[in-house]
């Protein structure tokens, strides 16, 4: 992209990006410690450290705002400026909100869910489940960095692949529950590490659908998977 | 519309949703020279009525010199020559038949600078109905009431109407000279970069006027301000070295125009 004839409002809108790029980097070091305890051993140094991540990510989350704020008070932005702006306060919402996700599911996997013979049944699927959400996050950030809206809609159909996941998880619990009542409580536990991870699909596929916006102007927030993927192809 | 499209939200636009308008003005194949230099270069787009049109783009693009064919302003300079169509009322207007006097009276311009003249506020609305028609005094005296309110002046006015015009603040003189344009009661209004030498609040009064002017008359706008075009505008027309760039609905092009050029100067990447 050209350079702007104001330089500083190149800057200020580059800390913005970069802004975007530095949180979702730490969201995803928090997600990956989260995975870490639901995978594993029981950690609370772990747990402690996901909800440090949190606090950073919240403070984060408060200064891109109020910078986005600050650029649009002072530079009036139009077009491709504004699009960038509108969508990188969605992204850090959604950001955050994943941050909050991540740290439920520390908070259960490190409060002995993990400990059941259920939980260890389980761990691995929902290990997998995490894995990929992460990974979708991680592309969706990518795409935000290269304004790539192909890797967008890649990110917006792997959202059905966790949501098959987290319907898959759920059955294989019902059985389980239905079989024997003792199993509800850690059971339950479970689920909510499940939802966790199918929400941060669902705020992954959010960020992707805003660089779709970015870029092509369009919102396609209500579309679906083959709409966008006909709208990213034509062009 | 079939689902996919209802699904795909695209930047919605208020102009269209306005009851439809006819063109005002149709521009065919305009070019125009200052002896041999081409200042506009096929020239096509239309003026629709009752909408407001502005043109941006940086200085010595062409968008004043655009403005001044619309009422054959430059003809009142040697050597400035323009070829083309601008059809009004299904008329040429470059035709050389067309008379000036009667195409002034019925395409009004207010220009950068206030231009009152050096006489009462009073004569200064008067002026221009003096040459097209012989009123009366209470019909004058209607007359200018009626300009002056539609300049949003008549309450600010109409205690001092035989005060000289020079003496008002440079806000109330350029609302006077939209008064004068108005009061001869034109089809279009082509306002040059109207409110540049005022201060925000006047700038604010003239841009809320425009935008009451425009149920009743046809406006086109040359501003430097491009956030001034965005607020008052319904088309926007972006030129650059005297050519049409892009012209389209104004919420559409401060959204997502269509041309890299477009965006580049509207986000101020320009040069």
């Amino acid at each position: 992209m050209t350079e702007h004839t104001h330089r500083q409002f190149d800057n200020e809108m580059e800390a913005i990006r970069s802004g975007v790029l530095t949180m979702g980097g730490l969201v995803e070091t928090q997600m990956a410690r989260a995975i870490m305890l639901v995978e594993a051993e029981d950690d609370r140094g772990i747990a402690e450290e996901v909800a440090a991540d949190e606090q950073t990510i919240n403070q984060m989350q408060v200064d891109m705002d109020l910078a986005c704020s600050q650029i649009i008070a002072k530079r009036q932005p139009t077009a491709i400026d504004l699009r960038m702006i509108l969508t990188v306060t969605k992204i850090v919402n959604d950001l955050e909100r994943v941050g909050d996700e991540a740290k439920k599911i520390a908070k259960k996997a490190g409060q002995g869910a993990q400990h059941s013979r259920l939980a260890q049944v389980q761990s691995y699927e929902v290990a997998r489940a995490a894995g990929r959400a992460k990974d979708m996050l991680q592309l969706a950030l990518d795409a935000f960095a290269r304004l790539d809206v192909n890797a967008a809609a890649e990110v917006i159909d792997l959202d059905d692949e966790i949501d098959s996941a987290f319907s898959a998880i759920l059955r294989q619990l019902i059985s389980y529950m239905m079989e024997d009542p003792r199993t509800i409580s850690p059971a339950l536990e479970i689920v909510f590490i499940a939802k966790s991870i199918e929400r941060i699909g669902d705020h992954a596929k959010n960020i992707a659908e805003a660089v779709v916006q970015v870029v092509r102007g369009i919102d396609v927030r209500h579309a679906t998977a083959e709409q966008i993927r006909a709208e990213v192809s034509e062009q | 519309m079939n689902e996919s499209q209802q699904l795909v939200a695209r930047p919605q636009v208020t102009a269209a949703a306005l009851p439809p308008s006819a063109p005002k003005m149709t521009i065919r194949n305009l070019d125009f020279f200052y002896g041999k230099f081409q200042g506009l270069k096929n020239i096509n787009l239309t003026v629709a009525e009752r909408r407001v049109t502005a043109f941006i783009g940086p200085s010595g693009c062409g968008k004043s010199t655009l403005l001044r064919t619309f009422n054959r302003m430059y003809s009142l300079y040697p050597g400035q020559r323009a070829t083309g169509e601008i059809l009004f009322n299904g008329r040429n207007m470059l035709e050389s038949r067309v008379d000036l006097n009667m195409l002034r009276a019925k395409i009004g311009m207010v220009f950068q600078k206030p231009t009152p003249f050096p006489m009462s506020i009073y004569d200064n609305v008067a002026f221009g109905v003096r040459l097209y028609e012989s009123l009366g005094q209470r019909d004058m005296d209607e007359r200018v009431e009626w300009a002056l309110t539609k300049a949003a002046m008549w309450e600010e006015a109409k205690d001092k109407l035989k005060q000289s015009g020079m003496a008002l603040s440079g806000g109330q003189q350029q609302r006077l000279c939209i008064a004068r344009a108005v009061a001869v009661k034109p089809e279009v209004l082509l306002l040059d970069e109207p409110t540049s030498a005022l201060d925000p609040i006047s700038t604010a009064k003239i841009e809320e006027l425009i935008t009451e002017l425009k149920s009743d008359y046809t406006i086109a706008i040359v501003t430097h301000n491009m956030q001034q075009a965005a607020r008052v505008s319904d088309f926007t027309a972006y030129m650059y070295l005297g050519e049409l760039i892009e012209f389209g609905e104004t919420d559409q092009i401060f959204l997502k125009p269509k041309r890299k050029e477009t965006e580049d100067y509207i986000t101020g990447r320009f040069g």
